[in-house]
C-alpha cells in the first residue's frame, strides 16, 4: 500500500509547483513583457538578456548560484532564516523561487511578442475613448494577447513540470517535500524499478502531448486580429 | 469662446513642425497639405497622443496644454478617427460603440446610443463582429464610437482615404450630419481636396511643417498665392447659395447668391436649402458689355475688378481678382486683358461657363 502513495506524492508536488510558479510568473512576467514591448530605454537589451539567460545556462549553474543565495548564509536565505527560522534551500518555497527564475523566459517571451504584435494602436485608441492605461490594458490589451497568454501558461507550466537539474540542486530530493516527478523517475531507474518509471514517464508524455494538442486547437479557433 | 488656439514645435531628425494657428472651434476645419507636411503630427499633438517639447493648446477658453499643464489624451474629451477604423477585434459592434460611452460620465453624455446608431445607420450591424463588416461600415462604426464619448472636438485623419468613391459618397453625408446635428467641431486632415470641398468651413494649409495659410474656404479658393498649395484645378471660387425656385419647364433650379441669380440643372434639394457651388477660374469669362444682348451663357454675375494679377513675361494667362460680394478669381489670356483694358474698381460682367454643385458626392 505504500508504493502507490509514494507515486502520487511527487505528481502532486510537481503539479503544485508548476501551478504556483505559473501564477507568480504571470503576475511578474506581464509588467516585464509590457515594459520590454514599450520601452525605448537602453536598458532594454540588458533586461531582455537577463530574462533569456535561463535558456542558455546549464541548469546546474543556475542551481548552484541559487543554492548559495537561498542557503542559510546566502543574501536571501540568510535573512529569511533569521526571520522565520527555516531555510529556503531544500524547501518547497525555495523550489518555487528557483522555478520562477528558471521558467521566466518561457512566460515573458510569448507575452513580449504578443504585446509587440498588438502594437501601439489599440492602447492609443482605448485612451482616446477615455480609458486609463490600466483600464485599457485589461479591457483591450489582455484580450488581444490571449494567444500569448495561453502559450505562456502552457510553456511555463510544462517547462516547470519537466525541470530536473535546478530542482535537484536547490530542492534536494526530500520525499513529500521537494521530490517531483522528474526526480522520482530518475530514482526509479537508478534502482531498476522500470515499471514505476514507465508509468510515470508515459503519464508525463501523454499529459504533455494532450496539453499541447488542446492549446494548438484553441489557438486555431481564436479570431485573428483585424484593423 | 468658440476658438481653438494652438502652438506646437517639434524637432525630430529630418522633420520639423512649427505650427501656430487660431481657428474657430465650430464647423469643419480642414488641415490640407501634401504628405510629409506634418498634418498627422499636428493632429496627434491636438489629441494629446504626441507631447511636443513646446506646446500650447486652448479650446473654448480651456487650456489643454501649456508649459505647466498637459491634459492626457484620455481626459481630453476628443474623438479620434483614423484612416483604418481601429475597431477592437475582440468586441462586437455594439460593444465597440459602447466602449467610450461607458467611460464617459453620465452627466457628460450629450449623445445617446440610439440617436447615433440611427444617424449613422448602424442598427443592423450591432451584433456583428468587426471583421464581418465592409470598409465603409467599419468606418461608420469608428465614427459612431468616437461620437459616443460626446467629444468637444472630433479629430479625423484621412478617414476616407482607404475607401473607394462609392464608400466615400456613403460616408461624407454622415460627417456633414454630425457637424450639423450634434454640433461637434471637426478637424479633418486630408491631402485630397475633392473629398472635403462640400464640408469645409475653415482651411488650414500646411507646407513642410509650417502653416502656409488659414482662412474661410470662400477666401482660400480665390487666393492666387495658394495656386501651388491647393492646385491649379481647384482655384476659382466657392460660393454659398440658397435654392429659391425650381423651374420645371426648363429643368433648372434657381439659386440666390448675394441677391444675384444663378441657374443650375434641376437639383433635388428643397427650396430654402443651401447649396455650395465651386467655380473654376478658367470657367469665368469677363465682359464689359451688359448681358442684355444675346448670349448662350446662362449665368452672369455683376462684379467689380479688384486687382489685376501680375503679368508673367512668358505666360499667356493672367489672374483677375473680382469682387461679387464674395471674391471670385478669373483666369483670362493676356491678349483679352489688353483688349478689355481692365482697371481696379471697374464694373464687369462675369460669365460663368460651368458650375460644380458640391452636394454631388452625396448622390442625391
Amino acid at each position: 500500500m505504500d508504493i502507490p502513495l509514494m507515486d502520487a506524492e511527487p505528481i502532486w508536488i510537481s503539479l503544485k509547483l508548476a501551478g504556483v510558479t505559473v501564477v507568480i510568473l504571470l503576475v511578474l512576467g506581464t509588467p516585464i513583457a509590457w515594459w520590454l514591448a514599450q520601452t525605448r530605454s537602453h536598458y532594454r537589451v540588458v533586461i531582455e538578456s537577463l530574462v533569456a539567460l535561463p535558456l542558455v545556462l546549464p541548469p546546474t549553474v543556475l542551481g548552484f548560484y541559487l543554492l548559495i543565495i537561498l542557503g542559510p548564509h546566502g543574501w536571501v536565505g540568510g535573512p529569511v532564516k533569521a526571520l522565520t527560522g527555516s531555510t529556503l534551500s531544500f524547501s518547497f518555497l525555495g523550489l518555487v523561487l528557483a522555478s520562477t527564475l528558471y521558467s521566466l523566459p518561457f512566460v515573458v517571451q510569448p507575452l513580449h511578442s504578443a504585446f509587440e504584435s498588438i502594437g501601439k494602436v489599440p492602447m492609443e485608441t482605448a485612451q482616446s475613448l477615455g480609458a486609463s492605461r490600466l483600464d485599457a490594458f485589461f479591457s483591450v490589451i489582455t484580450p488581444l494577447a490571449r494567444r500569448g497568454y495561453l502559450t505562456a501558461i502552457v510553456l511555463g507550466f510544462a517547462h516547470t513540470l519537466g525541470e530536473f537539474g535546478v530542482v535537484l540542486m536547490v530542492g534536494g530530493n526530500i520525499p513529500g517535500k521537494t521530490k517531483v516527478i522528474s526526480i522520482e523517475i530518475y530514482d526509479r531507474v537508478e534502482v531498476l524499478e522500470y515499471t514505476q518509471a514507465h508509468i510515470l514517464s508515459a503519464g508525463l508524455l501523454i499529459f504533455s502531448f494532450l496539453i499541447l494538442v488542446i492549446v494548438y486547437s484553441i489557438n486555431r479557433k481564436l479570431p485573428m486580429q483585424v484593423t | 469662446m468658440d476658438l481653438l488656439e494652438a502652438k506646437f514645435k517639434i524637432d525630430y531628425p529630418g522633420f520639423n513642425l512649427d505650427v501656430e494657428m487660431r481657428i474657430p472651434s465650430k464647423g469643419v476645419s480642414v488641415v490640407f497639405g501634401p504628405s510629409g507636411s506634418g498634418k498627422t503630427t499636428l493632429l496627434r499633438c491636438l489629441s494629446g497622443l504626441e507631447k511636443p517639447s513646446l506646446g500650447y493648446l486652448k479650446i473654448d477658453g480651456h487650456v489643454w496644454q501649456d508649459e505647466e499643464s498637459f491634459i492626457p489624451v484620455q481626459d481630453r474629451k476628443i474623438g479620434l478617427v483614423f484612416q483604418e477604423s481601429r475597431l477592437f477585434p475582440h468586441l462586437n459592434i455594439k460593444k465597440n460603440l459602447l466602449y467610450g460611452y461607458q467611460r464617459t460620465f453620465p452627466d457628460e453624455r450629450k449623445l445617446q446610443f440610439d440617436e447615433v446608431a440611427q444617424v449613422l445607420n448602424l442598427e443592423n450591424l450591432l451584433q456583428r463582429r468587426p471583421e464581418k463588416l465592409s470598409g465603409g461600415e467599419r468606418q461608420r462604426v469608428a465614427i459612431g464610437r468616437a461620437l459616443l464619448t460626446s467629444p468637444k472636438l472630433l479629430l479625423m485623419d484621412e478617414p476616407l482615404a482607404s475607401l473607394d468613391m462609392q464608400l466615400k459618397t456613403e460616408i461624407i453625408p454622415f460627417i456633414k450630419k454630425i457637424e450639423k446635428e450634434f454640433n461637434t467641431p471637426i478637424v479633418y486632415v486630408t491631402h485630397s481636396m475633392n473629398e472635403v470641398l462640400q464640408l469645409v468651413d475653415t482651411m488650414v494649409i500646411l507646407k513642410a511643417g509650417k502653416v502656409e495659410n488659414i482662412g474661410p474656404v470662400q477666401e482660400v479658393f480665390s487666393d492666387v498665392r495658394l495656386r501651388e498649395a491647393i492646385g491649379d484645378e481647384q482655384l476659382g471660387a466657392v460660393l454659398e447659395t440658397l435654392v429659391t425656385e425650381h423651374d420645371e419647364s426648363f429643368g433648372l433650379t434657381k439659386l440666390d447668391f448675394m441677391g444675384q441669380v444663378l441657374h443650375v440643372p434641376r437639383q433635388h434639394i428643397p427650396v430654402g436649402h443651401s447649396l455650395r457651388v465651386h467655380i473654376h477660374s478658367k470657367d469665368v469669362i469677363l465682359s464689359t458689355l451688359s448681358p442684355a444682348g444675346a448670349t448662350s451663357v446662362l449665368n452672369v454675375l455683376r462684379a467689380k475688378v479688384k486687382k489685376v494679377g501680375e503679368l508673367k513675361p512668358k505666360g499667356y494667362s493672367v489672374d483677375i481678382e473680382l469682387d461679387a460680394g464674395r471674391p471670385i478669381l478669373a483666369t483670362i489670356t493676356r491678349k483679352s486683358l489688353s483688349k478689355l483694358n481692365l482697371q481696379p474698381g471697374q464694373p464687369i460682367y462675369a460669365h460663368i461657363k460651368a458650375i460644380k454643385m458640391m452636394h454631388e458626392l452625396e448622390g442625391l
